[in-house]
């Protein structure tokens, strides 16, 4: 399979630990730039976040029941100016949100264009028609979509990863679920750190390309190694927890109160979200 | 080869128009966002989803030691961290595995189920990668059915074999093929739904605009011969690796097997069979709440205007409709209302359902952490 004639191949194949690279300090950057912000002053961060947990679910339920494209398209200036009031840079909201949309809605909402019959909206070159039906369609995708996501990026931006997980034990989230959710995120951190660490020294030893089966080895390889390394360190870790007194069963310490200004948006949400779905029914 | 006049008979288009569905399907790997789903069918996912999580808590809280919990958050972690491998694919495109063959090989599919779901649960939060009303289906397909199906398989290929024996390789491979594909099978049909079921008076789709003529081979095709591969060679791979390099790693599931249910193997047996039945069933189950909800979404062409409705869609709605009904029919003259109505009953029941189900879990907890997980 792999003989090296075809030219295309051994370029656009030199790049994929790089790619794995880029990905994951992404993954890195992302995460830690939502503690900043999370951190900072402003409307959301202010609000308990178990009322915002219950609030986000209610709102992505009205973004999705809607009928009328206009009412999800103010929800999603509501999602806008809410993100503005939170101290969060209204350009990298946005790009954060739409930058993913094209690869994981756009590629599917286009054929929906040609291929959904209806009036037609515009005649195209090849005898290809963009259908009234077609287009109405692939907007209520994106827009869902888009606005959803918005809700939910508000939410994780302005909740500290701790306050997220406690308010999971108000949706009567079993705790075991909880502790290991929380512990899955600390070893992202580490795992992404570690997978990191073994990508750059292996990329500084490298002096050719590499054949298609080579880095499939490698890759195999470095998950292995990950794994393994997993492996040691959980039992590592269970050790570390039992001597300091965990028996099987987790306790948190912390507890939230509802204030009076948690009262009225809560208030506020369900106006929105009561009004929302009755004008887009 | 003979491929190149086969594929000079496919119309330019629609050769197009697979391989953008099968770039997006290898690249996301069927990640269902918020928007392609309705509500609805986001509920009775979630509902479908719901024994399978309550199940592998059950196996983390009595089955397996208190060690299991770091185990299967750092296996979470893991494969969220796999997910970000681009593996490159012979032809120069590349894709990346979910795990969850893997997860199950090592883990059971019981506790694969909770650390996918974790896995997804998060990226789903930080990434917008798969959508949060959606975690139910996103879960059923990639958390429940494919490690269920891959462990399965890999049962069959590596039951009494040596743990160096190549045979276990095959079965990682098949397992992970065939689990990600009968996924990605399953994800189709949830979009197949959709056009059928919710649609506006001119029959503009509200969700997923294709009909499962046009969704299961879009999504089954590219991603047996692409997403499915990845998972298949990566599977294979680690499993082949942990032969040579860590050969614990794939005793696991039997160890704890042995350490906490000696004299109860054929309990176990039990419910191997009845979960098997489950997951023939599901698909079943999956099409008798969508004939209920076809016959609502009748009535709502009524409402909108039509003035009759399929005599057979009407006799088949079933008990399960009923409630839903009584919500509906008084409401014909005021429909939104009805809508709105059975909308809050639905996320009502949903609800209800979760929090009684935990209550359940957690009250049979506190009588005996202890003794379960001290062994």
């Amino acid at each position: 399979m792999s003989q090296p004639t075809q030219p295309s191949r051994p370029k656009s194949r030199s790049g994929f630990i790089e790619r794995s690279l880029v990905d994951i300090n992404n993954t890195l950057e992302q995460s830690i730039f939502a503690e900043k912000i999370a951190r900072q002053k402003g409307l959301l961060q202010a609000l308990d976040p178990r009322l915002k947990l219950i609030s986000m679910v209610m709102l992505l339920f009205a973004v999705s029941l809607s009928r009328q494209l206009s009412i999800i398209a103010v929800l999603y200036f509501w999602a806008l100016i809410l993100a503005a009031a939170s101290a969060i840079p209204l350009g990298f909201f946005i790009k954060r949100v739409w930058v993913f949309i094209p690869f994981f809605t756009g590629v599917v909402a286009l054929p929906a264009l040609f291929i959904t019959p209806g009036p037609v909206l515009i005649n195209l070159p090849f005898g290809m028609v963009i259908t009234h039906t077609g287009a109405v369609t692939a907007l209520f995708l994106l827009l869902r979509v888009g606005t959803s996501v918005s809700f939910a990026v508000l939410f994780v931006l302005s909740t500290p990863w701790n306050s997220v997980l406690k308010a999971l034990g108000v949706l009567r989230v079993p705790d075991v679920i909880v502790l290991v959710l929380g512990m899955t995120y600390r070893y992202i951190h580490l795992l992404l750190h570690t997978a990191n660490d073994m990508f750059l020294s292996r990329k500084s030893r490298i002096l050719r390309r590499m054949s298609g089966a080579e880095e499939r080895r490698l890759t195999a390889a470095t998950a292995g190694t990950l794994l393994g390394k997993s492996l040691q360190l959980s039992s590592e870790v269970h050790l570390a927890m039992e001597s300091r007194g965990y028996r099987g069963y987790p306790r948190t310490m912390d507890r939230f109160q509802m204030q009076w200004f948690d009262w009225a948006a809560a208030l506020v949400v369900i106006i929105v979200t009561a009004a929302a779905i009755w004008m887009g029914r | 080869m003979s491929l190149k006049p086969l594929l000079q008979k496919i119309p330019r288009w629609m050769l197009l128009y697979y391989v953008l569905i099968g770039a997006w399907a290898g690249t996301t790997a069927m990640h269902i966002p918020d928007g392609y789903l309705s509500p609805v069918t986001c509920i009775i996912m979630f509902v479908l989803a719901l024994p399978f999580w309550i199940r592998g808590v059950q196996m983390l809280r009595e089955k397996m030691s208190a060690r299991n919990i770091p185990i299967v958050a750092l296996f979470a972690a893991f494969s969220f961290v796999v997910m970000m491998f681009n593996v490159p694919l012979p032809g120069g495109t590349t894709g990346h595995a979910v795990g969850g063959a893997l997860a199950a090989i090592i883990l059971g599919p019981e506790i694969a189920t909770i650390a996918i779901s974790i896995a997804l649960v998060i990226q789903a939060f930080f990434f917008g990668d798969g959508g949060i009303l959606a975690i139910g289906a996103n879960s059923f397909n990639m958390a429940i059915v494919l490690p269920y199906v891959a462990y399965a398989i890999y049962q069959v290929f590596s039951k009494n074999e040596a743990l160096n024996s190549k045979r276990r390789i095959v079965g990682a491979a098949v397992g992970g093929w065939a689990g990600l594909t009968i996924a990605s099978f399953f994800a189709a049909v949830e979009f197949g739904i959709q056009p059928l079921l919710w649609h506006t008076a001119d029959g503009t789709p509200l969700y997923a605009p294709y009909p499962m003529s046009v969704s299961i081979p879009a999504m089954v095709i590219p991603h047996a011969l692409i997403a499915s591969v990845v998972e298949a060679v990566v599977t294979a791979l680690v499993v082949a690796y942990l032969m040579r390099a860590n050969q614990p790693a794939l005793e696991m599931v039997k160890k704890a097997q042995i350490a906490t249910e000696t004299n109860s193997f054929a309990k176990w047996r039990a419910f191997w069979v009845g979960l098997a039945a489950l997951i023939v069933i599901t698909p079943i189950g999956l099409l008798a709440p969508g004939t209920a909800w076809g016959e609502w979404g009748a009535q709502e062409l009524t409402r909108l205007g039509l003035s009759f409705i399929p005599k057979g869609v009407n006799q088949l709605s079933g008990l399960w409709s009923a409630p839903m009904r009584g919500y509906n029919v008084p409401a014909l003259g005021n429909a939104n209302a009805g809508y709105i109505l059975s909308a809050i009953v639905g996320v009502l029941i949903t609800t209800g359902v979760v929090w009684l189900l935990s209550m359940l879990i957690t009250s049979g907890k506190k009588t005996s952490p202890e003794i379960s997980t001290n062994k």
